[in-house]
């Protein structure tokens, strides 16, 4: 059993900043990450990998080293490998290493386990040969594994970042289908003048046009009534431009429309979350130190609110600050000086949020997919059963696992969670406030008998010593 | 089930050990992330749902999804989440139903 000050969960910038900020400030922490190295999920592998793929990957990329450099510091415990299941009494974590169940004790606990990509639900999205734009990211992070021959899907930065990666790779894609339209874009206008104080990210986003521009690879702008076809795998995609019809033969199809907070942990505890419509997802409540509802847990990085890596790692220092202060290793007027300096960082960080999420909002045929579409991965759960739920009286998340398993599979609705929500609150017109999301117990994992059994054994043997 | 796959190592990683997926031998980079050394060597499907028996493969390599499950040990686990082992022994999961605890 480990016993500390503080147990952070995830190894993200949120996550490591947090953790050298509190370190320094005297307090005793414990990092868990499911992954086998620090990083996240921008900076995946990024010891290993930046060796011998920063070409490729770029500065930003890099950027990482300091963040994991800084986890050797003698106050900081790194346990990689370290699945979390089970979270209670605000202060108790139960995850599993190697194999073996095991307990750890925080006064305090923050959440920084990031974002997941949204779910983007298409007809065919289900084949073989089909991921997330950011599996085909984390195999070239994490494995130098290149995917060749592939068509990018969706919409936001993150695509463009992961196309123009692909490029310097020698993989470059056949296409992007591109879901943002003109409208999109003029509407975004109104936020310019906001989004020039991170005008280095506008920058970076033409760079990166510029770039795929030189590469020659094929833009497809505006694509709708997206289709991925085949029958045991991925063979092409359809979609439309306009009203021309548009057909590409592909065996990979990469999807990406943005990424929404991972809310697993903070729902498992009850920690109430708000519709965030201009992100168009839900977010934990927290204070500006990133407390929750539950005093004793905090929660930082895109698993609070999508802000990127470098609004991650400020949060991440904000929360230890308060962290500190609750466990006296700060005075209120130092954590306040230190705070004001974060915050303003944080800010600049985030001016140029609300032009990007107008900009490359959701793809609007997978917010509102069609009948026959899969919306459950594991439980093959169309979106026409989702509308017969809502038309038989289901109204809310919870119910729809009763009326067809929705969400009841190994993911937990991490892939459905969001679109249950979507259709049902469109169904029913009812707000999502309203119509909520599913309410998640743990295991946050699947926990096999042998790993609990390991567990118990050991915590017995520490109850004899 | 071994197809001309589109992944590819970059720099390929000189120790490879045996490792046996279903009914086939293969040598894959010892250490390297299963999901993605099983990719490149070829196999697809990982595996086939309980409910309607559809091929399904890694769908988001970081352990969210559930879409690279395997059996190995008796025990279904995600292909995404493991690193390659000398003589790994990889089945398909039964058609039954993903047991959680
Ligand atoms: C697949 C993917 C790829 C991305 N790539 C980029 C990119 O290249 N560039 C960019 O700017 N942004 C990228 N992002 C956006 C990303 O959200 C970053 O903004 C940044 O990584 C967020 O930092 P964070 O610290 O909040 O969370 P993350 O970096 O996501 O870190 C969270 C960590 O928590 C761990 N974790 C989660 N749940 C558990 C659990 N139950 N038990 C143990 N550990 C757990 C995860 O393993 C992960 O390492 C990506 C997002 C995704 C989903
Ligand atoms: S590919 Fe999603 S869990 Fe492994």
């Amino acid at each position: 059993m480990y016993n500390v000050d503080l147990i952070i969960i995830g190894a993200g910038p949120a996550g490591m900043s947090a953790a050298r900020r509190a370190a320094e400030l005297g307090i005793s922490v414990l990092i868990l990450d499911e992954q086998p190295v620090a990083g996240g999920q921008i900076y995946r592998n990024v010891d290993r990998a930046s060796a011998v793929r920063s070409d490729i990957l770029g500065k930003e990329y890099t950027h990482g080293l300091a963040l994991t450099k800084g986890l050797h510091h003698d106050n900081i415990t790194l346990l990689k490998g370290a699945v979390v299941w089970q979270i209670e009494e605000g202060t108790r974590v139960a995850f599993t290493q190697n194999g073996t169940g095991a307990l750890a004790v925080g006064k305090r606990i923050l959440l920084a386990t990031g974002a997941l990509e949204r779910p983007m639900p298409l007809s065919g999205w289900t084949l073989p040969g089909v991921m997330t734009a950011g599996a085909a990211q984390i195999l070239l992070k994490q494995s130098g594994i290149a995917c060749q021959g592939a068509v990018l899907v969706g919409s936001g930065p993150l695509l463009y970042l992961i196309a123009t990666q692909m490029v310097r790779a020698g993989v470059p894609p056949l296409a992007l289908i591109e879901t943002q339209t003109t409208r999109d874009l003029l509407r975004s206008m109104r936020h310019l003048g906001g989004a020039l104080r991170g005008w280095p990210y506008l920058v970076k986003g033409l760079r990166m046009l510029w770039e795929l521009r030189r590469a020659g690879i094929p833009r497809h702008v505006g694509a709708t009534g997206i289709t991925i076809e085949g029958d045991q795998a991925a063979q092409a995609i359809s979609f439309y431009i306009g009203k021309s019809a548009h057909r590409i033969e592909c065996d990979t199809v990469l999807l990406h429309h943005g990424v929404i907070p991972n809310t697993q942990a903070a729902r498992s505890i009850d920690i109430p979350h708000l519709w965030d419509a201009a992100q168009n997802c839900f977010v934990p409540e927290c204070d500006a130190w990133g407390r929750s509802a539950v005093a004793t847990v905090f929660i930082a990085g895109d698993g609070a609110g999508i802000g990127g890596a470098k609004a991650a790692a400020f949060a991440g220092e904000i929360a230890a600050l308060e962290i500190a202060h609750d466990l006296e290793g700060i005075s209120r007027p130092d954590r306040d000086a230190a705070a004001r300096k974060l915050r303003k960082h944080l800010a600049i960080e985030c001016a140029a949020r609300p032009f990007i999420d107008a900009a490359y909002p959701p793809y609007a045929g997978a917010i509102a997919p069609q009948d026959a579409t899969i919306i459950c991965r594991c439980e093959e759960v169309t979106a026409g059963d989702i509308r017969r739920f809502a038309g038989l009286g289901c109204l809310g998340p919870n119910q729809a696992k009763a009326f067809g398993r929705s969400g009841m599979g190994p993911c937990q609705g991490r892939y459905c969670g969001l679109s249950v929500s979507q259709i049902l609150a469109t169904a029913n017109n009812i707000s999502l406030d309203d119509t909520g999301y599913y309410r998640i117990r743990p295991p946050l994992k699947p926990v096999t008998m042998g790993e609990l059994a390991a567990m118990a054994a050991s915590e017995i043997n520490e109850v004899k010593e | 089930m071994k197809t001309d796959s589109p992944f590819r190592e970059i720099d390929p990683q000189s120790d490879h050990v045996l490792v046996r997926f279903e009914e086939e031998d293969l040598m894959l980079p010892l250490g390297e992330n299963l999901a993605g050394a099983l990719l490149v060597a070829g196999v697809m499907p990982f595996r086939h749902t309980p409910v309607s028996g559809a091929p399904r493969g890694p769908f988001c390599m970081m352990g969210a999804c559930y879409d690279c499950l395997v059996l190995i040990d008796g025990m279904t686990v995600q292909a995404c989440m493991l690193q390659v082992a000398e003589g790994m022994k990889v089945g398909m999961p039964s058609a039954d139903r993903v047991h959680d605890v």
